[in-house]
């Protein structure tokens, strides 16, 4: 096996792994905000306790995600230092800035928003929570401007082999910046959506504190009603916007063999795209349904995969399967949640046991999507590093395939051990349950506040 | 001073923050199984656990601000340093998780053990990355030409013992801060007996240096550095000698900032080693610098992001401020 190989498989492997953490803590930060903020504004006990209660699986995911993201950050040089050098000028001051930004905001307030509940003043607790939900998203946003870039260079040019920066306004708001920000983004708020409201359906179910986690539960179908619609139709301008930047990703992605001649191309609904014979085992198609997609005409062209030549075509058997997953679960999302809409209408949101149940089955599904959304981009984008510019196999370190052997077979090692372990503790600490006992802190008390029993009780439903 | 050299400093300052910072976390860490019981335990975990996170994040800030500045050192001295870096990354993986595991856990043996031992691979690999970048990096073409074992030698070896001794001074005299009672106690003595190490170490390293690359003496006694260089081994004995006296009097606050004195006087001597060389032997500031808009562009966040970053650090500290006690519980 070679180094590009296996730095690639690593790469993915540590990625993949990562992402799946701050892919909750993205979208949970925004949840516990709402959440802080309904407590200050109701000064109803039980929004403190749901705060207290979800930012410990906020807590066990961030400390996986920060430790686990520190490693990508340092295989660009171990891994990819050929790409590192040559495009260094772009990328790296956009890395510098995630951390300065992630550093400046995350990490700092991160202290004050698990701990310092009897410490500080309510505002000031309030301030670092919004705080550590910018600064997951601002995170994001410098990550995706990275990505993105990648994927649709701009604002360069090239100097001897050396991508040189022109202009760092086109560089960072490059083409696909937009929506595939707005896309990663929404993945991340629905994702913590459907886990919190998974995890209340769950416990709902067993009629354990009722009123806990139907607040909660409500609380996130509510995030996810925006959200789920919403990302279909971003998900559609990606998928133009590739269109129109990669055309062979989107030819892979389809498994579009052929440029459409006299005709609509049809969409392909399922398939067993073969790169060797350059053509679909098995395929059942809809009718100009590509053409009507991608150019919103019945009959408009769609560049074949076959225009470009054998060694630039990216792999259509993943890419073709891992977007039919993604796009698959975004639509379930949306079908959930027209029956949720239908069910809250009816007034019957939490009596359905089959809604309940169907929520605890698609709880983990928003991870799935993310992770295929991201291996349908990147493996999309092969054989380029930067898209059409410069070649993955151009970009690794000068270092023996051995080394990539040991440190890979250590990652996957590692992994399944922190990985196993995360499990046993997140399900642990919410087999424990929410705390509804103990005294809220006294600089956490506002006049007025809604206290004990009435607070707690599980006999009153709202 | 031009925008290179200001950005030289820049990541020098990142990374002696991180070293002292996550030092002492990571020396506290190292400390761990002198604690007698779980009690002593929690303790010692709760004098870093609003802190620890932040600390670790410079090292975030140190990687991205030195691939933006010096990319060429970034992906050359990365791929030659390839096995004691990440083994580097792995000893803080397991270090963080087994910290927030081992709150939510109500048998702490195997987490304890891996927060130790996360903790001492380490510190022990950051000494193997600095001795082995110290130790020189083959270059050819501006790419690493080397082989996969050439950071492995006595030296480094040594850098990497001396760094544990290092930190251990660093945690205990935290703790000293931090903590009353039988851990006050012994963090004096640990403290006492891991400073005579440094000590020792301090004198091996710059009896070892010269001898390991006699370029380094060359540039130590060439002007202007030979005007000022004797500062920083004066600076280091004065620091010692507090340090050693503010122990017997059992200050409490004192021994810290001699033990930060101390690792800043040593930093400053590696530092005036090195110049202008940024992957010694061969490749200077300037060669191994980003293009100018990049320090430039870079350079803005840094100047707004720093003071910030600097000014809610100290209030973080201030507010967790005082003796650690056994009711506080973090978690």
């Amino acid at each position: 096996m070679d180094v590009v190989f296996l730095s690639r498989l690593q790469f993915a492997l540590t990625t993949g792994f990562h992402i799946l953490f701050p892919t909750l803590t993205i979208g949970l930060a925004v949840y516990l905000l709402i959440v802080e903020l309904l407590w200050l504004r109701t000064k109803d006990e039980i929004y403190y306790r749901m705060y207290r209660f979800w930012v410990k699986i906020f807590a066990i995911h961030f400390a996986v995600g920060v430790v686990t993201g520190i490693t990508l950050e340092f295989e660009f040089g171990t891994n990819f230092a050929g790409f590192s050098q040559a495009a260094a000028n772009v990328i790296a001051p956009l890395l510098a800035y995630e951390g300065m930004t992630a550093f400046f905001l995350e990490a700092g307030f991160l202290g004050i928003m698990l701990f310092g509940w009897s410490r500080v003043p309510a505002a000031v607790h309030f301030l670092a929570t919004c705080m550590v939900a910018l600064g997951a998203s601002l995170s994001a946003f410098w990550i995706m401007a990275a990505n993105c870039w990648m994927q649709t260079p701009a604002g360069y040019e090239l100097v001897d082999g050396k991508f040189m920066v022109t202009s760092f306004r086109s560089a960072i708001f490059n083409p696909s910046l937009p929506t595939h920000l707005t896309h990663m983004l929404l993945a991340s708020y629905a994702t913590a959506a459907f886990a919190v409201a998974g995890i209340s359906a769950y416990f709902l179910l067993k009629g354990a504190n009722v009123r806990f986690y139907r607040r909660s539960l409500a609380l996130a179908l509510f995030m996810a009603a925006g959200i789920a619609p919403l990302q279909v139709v971003v998900g559609d301008l990606t998928g133009l916007l590739i269109a129109e930047h990669q055309p062979a990703k989107l030819a892979a992605m389809e498994a579009h063999w052929n440029t459409n001649t006299g005709g609509g191309a049809p969409f392909v609904l399922f398939a067993v795209p073969d790169m060797e014979e350059e053509r679909n085992h098995l395929q059942v198609t809809i009718p100009n349904g590509l053409s009507l997609l991608i150019t919103h005409s019945l009959e408009g062209k769609v560049t074949g995969l076959k225009e470009f030549a054998p060694e630039d075509r990216p792999d259509s058997l993943i890419t073709f399967w891992t977007f039919r997953v993604m796009a698959g679960i975004g639509f379930l999302y949306v079908g959930v949640m027209s029956w949720a809409a239908l069910l809250w209408k009816r007034k019957r949101l939490f009596e359905s046991g089959a809604f309940l149940k169907s929520l605890i089955a698609v709880q983990p599904l928003g991870f799935i999507a993310t992770l295929c959304g991201w291996v349908t981009t990147e493996v999309g984008r092969q054989p380029w590093v930067v898209y059409g510019l410069m070649r993955t196999a151009d970009s690794v370190s000068p270092i023996p395939a051995g080394n990539v052997v040991w440190s890979l077979s250590l990652f996957v090692l590692f992994f399944g051990l922190i990985g196993t372990s995360y499990f046993y503790y997140v399900l642990k600490t919410l087999g424990r349950g929410p705390d509804l006992t103990s005294p809220v802190p006294p600089v956490q008390r506002p006049g007025g506040m809604r206290f004990g029993k009435e607070a707690a009780g599980e006999s009153e439903v709202k | 001073m031009d925008l290179v050299h200001i950005w030289l400093s820049l990541v020098g300052l990142v990374i002696i923050l991180y070293v002292v910072l996550d030092g002492f976390s990571l020396g506290v860490a190292l400390l761990f199984p002198t604690a007698r019981d779980e009690q002593e335990r929690d303790l010692l975990i709760n004098s870093i656990a609003p802190v620890w996170d932040a600390n670790q994040t410079w090292i975030v800030f140190g990687g991205g601000a030195l691939f933006a500045s010096f990319p060429m050192v970034y992906s050359v001295v990365f791929s030659a340093l390839y096995i004691p870096l990440l083994t580097f990354i792995f000893g803080l993986i397991f270090r963080g998780v087994a910290f927030e595991f081992r709150a939510n856990s109500s048998s702490k043996h195997g987490w304890n053990k891996a927060f130790f031992w996360g903790s001492l691979v380490a510190v022990f690999a950051q000494g193997l990355t600095l001795g082995g970048y110290l130790s020189g990096t083959k270059v050819a073409d501006g790419v690493f030409a080397g082989g996969p074992f050439d950071w492995l030698n006595p030296f480094s070896l040594m850098v990497g013992f001396a760094l544990i001794a290092g930190y251990i001074m660093l945690g205990s005299t935290y703790l000293l801060i931090k903590t009353g009672g039988a851990i006050q106690d012994r963090a004096y003595r640990q403290a006492f007996r891991s400073a005579l190490a440094v000590a020792g170490f301090m004198v091996l390293v710059s009896i070892f240096t010269p001898l390991h690359d006699p370029s380094i003496p060359a540039r130590w006694f060439s002007p202007p550095r030979v005007y000022f260089i004797w500062t920083f081994p004066m600076l280091g004995l004065a620091a010692f000698f507090m340090l050693m006296k503010s122990i017997r009097q059992r200050a409490e606050l004192l021994p810290f900032v001699c033990s930060v004195v101390l690792f800043i006087s040593a930093y400053l001597g590696l530092l005036a080693a090195i110049y202008p060389y940024t992957i010694p032997p061969t490749v200077t500031v300037y060669e191994a610098a980003a293009q100018r808009e990049t320090l430039l562009f870079a350079l803005w966040g840094a100047i707004i992001v720093l003071p910030v970053v600097l000014a809610y650090t100290v209030y973080s500290y201030w507010v967790f401020r005082g003796k650690v006690t056994p009711e506080e519980g973090y978690h």
